[in-house]
């Protein structure tokens, strides 16, 4: 039965150089390989996690982002809206203010050329008054230049009177 | 995936064309055969006219040895320790002649082999001195020492250069030896160490567990690659085993906190008159364990290497019927022997496997602390796994 007898050589050096074995593995191999595993697990799964939650930001900030655009968008479109009546108001505006100023031109000219059609109507009144005088003056420096002519005329005027 | 894969059929098929080799290397002609166990001197057992005796060629491939046998008449003698009532002795195993029938005039006494094993004989007449035989402790470095020593010295330079790795490119993927390995780690880590321990509390038995794990399955692997260093029944070896065992019945008790002593010695909840029972029953139990452990080690191992040995004595026997007999039945063996190759090495990985699942079992029931469903399931895994 040599298949089954202990041997206490073999027992011996298996004793001791497990014992060897097993110390200077824990100390030299396992320990750093699983704590480089173990490590490494950890960075993993802590990369993981970090990438989970950039994508989460990365949704909130394109969400925000599209918030962000969506008042711009509407601030644009009140802008536009402003300016737009800003610009109707002001041609308004001006459009009126244009008419009145116009008006007042207008009037103002009419005024002037009343003004000075009574000037000249004035003027004229007066020139024609001094130039029939003239006239009358000059006829009647003619018409009494002979005493014949004095007589004729007084004859002439007396004739219509006679008959009045 | 694809690639741990590939690098498992690369293992296969490299492992196949070594056992395919060991038709040619590893067994000696018959005739050399009955030339070592007669010169051995067993004279009850042999004689000549008998021939070829298979059960005696398979004994002396499967049990430890002082040389190592190579080929034909070649082997590497080792060197022999032994402490008698007188002190030790140290010479070489080259003193005892090829196969062991010389005798060696050692300091304090003269020394022969007999059925492998160290006896003080008489100078004069040769006769077995059973006096100091019985006081003779044989510290010898053996063929299972030194393929021990071999596998230990691989194991250290396979993950010192791991570890080495793991520091030099932390935090990056694994490459090399190293990728062969971790999954290996990871699988003794999240398979066996967690799941039996626990999570909390695996992490101080993984150095055992890994060393243990890696010891038998690097030498299981060893003992099927029929040619030096390789080809030893290291782990089936029942001393080894034992050892093996003894570590994991020590770590138990030495671990085993109050809950789990209760539990051997007054199981709560069970009557007195039970527990007379079932405590002596429990307390068995302890030992029971792990010597089932050794016995499974030691059965699975040495019958893998008996069955490939059978296999080819096959040959010798018919052939010495027959020649053209003999040619015949080497097909039929060869065959044989590389499925039962390809089971030895899924068995070589197995036994890793149960032996490295059980312990930590074990470990988890000594620092079990709580009261949950799965606290009376290892008490029937051993019983279903037995038979493998």
């Amino acid at each position: 039965m040599e298949l089954v007898k202990p041997s206490i050589g073999l027992i011996f050096w298996m004793i001791v150089s497990f014992s060897i074995i097993l110390f200077l593995l824990k100390k030299f191999a396992w320990k750093p390989i699983l704590g480089m595993i173990k490590e490494r697990e950890e960075s993993i799964e802590n990369a993981l996690a970090s990438a989970e939650k950039a994508k989460l930001e990365m949704k909130a900030l394109q969400s925000s982002n599209e918030r962000i655009l969506a008042e711009a968008r509407s601030e644009r479109d009140a802008l536009l809206k402003d300016a737009r009546e800003i610009r109707e108001k002001m041609i308004s505006e001006a459009k009126n203010a244009a008419n009145k100023e116009g008006e007042r031109m207008l009037a103002a000219a009419r005024e002037n050329i009343q003004i000075e059609k009574n000037k000249a109507i004035a003027d004229l009144k007066n020139q024609v008054a001094s130039l029939s005088i003239e006239i009358a003056e000059k006829i009647l420096r003619s018409e009494l230049s002979s005493d014949e002519k004095q007589k004729t005329l007084v004859n002439t005027l007396l004739k219509d009177v006679n008959l009045n | 995936m694809v690639n741990k894969i590939n690098i498992f059929k690369h293992f296969l098929l490299s492992a196949s064309l070594l056992l395919i080799s060991s038709v040619s290397f590893s067994y000696e002609p018959p005739d050399t055969v009955a030339v070592r166990s007669h010169s051995a001197g067993a004279p009850a057992h042999h004689d000549e006219s008998h021939g070829f005796d298979a059960g005696k060629m398979i004994l002396e491939h499967v049990v430890d040895s002082h040389e190592w046998h190579l080929w034909g008449h070649t082997s590497i003698p080792l060197p022999v320790i032994v402490k008698t009532d007188k002190g030790f002795e140290v010479f070489s195993s080259s003193h005892f002649g090829h196969g062991g029938s010389e005798e060696y005039q050692g300091k304090n006494y003269t020394y022969a082999l007999k059925e492998g094993s160290i006896v003080v004989v008489d100078e004069l007449d040769g006769s077995v001195d059973e006096a100091a035989t019985a006081s003779l402790y044989d510290f010898s470095i053996t063929k299972n020492v030194m393929s021990m020593f071999i596998t230990m010295a691989l194991m250290l330079w396979i993950f010192l250069t791991v570890a080495k790795a793991y520091t030099k490119n932390a935090g990056k993927a694994p490459k090399g030896l190293q990728s062969f390995v971790e999954p290996l780690i990871m699988f003794v880590r999240d398979d066996l160490a967690k799941p039996s321990i626990g999570e909390k509390r695996y992490e101080r038995f993984m150095p055992f567990l890994l060393t243990v794990f890696f010891f038998v399955m690097i030498s299981n692997y060893l003992g099927l690659i029929p040619f030096f260093p390789g080809g030893v029944n290291l782990t089936g070896s029942i001393s080894i085993a034992m050892v093996l065992a003894l570590f994991t019945l020590l770590i138990t008790v030495f671990v085993g906190n109050k809950h789990y002593w209760q539990h051997i010695f007054a199981m709560p909840g069970v009557p007195i008159p039970v527990l007379i029972i079932l405590t002596p029953i429990e307390i068995l139990g302890v030992i029971l364990r792990p010597f089932v452990l050794m016995v499974r080690l030691f059965a699975n191992i040495t019958a893998g290497h008996i069955i490939a040995l059978a296999f080819f004595s096959l040959i010798f026997i018919f052939g010495e019927m027959n020649a053209g007999l003999g040619y015949g039945v080497s097909i039929l063996s060869l065959v044989f022997t590389v499925f039962m190759g390809f089971l030895e090495l899924l068995v070589a990985f197995l036994q890793a496997y149960v032996f490295t699942l059980l312990s930590a079992i074990y470990f988890g029931s000594a620092v079990d602390e709580g009261h949950h469903i799965h606290n009376h399931e290892d008490d029937y895994l051993p019983e279903n796994s037995a038979h493998v």
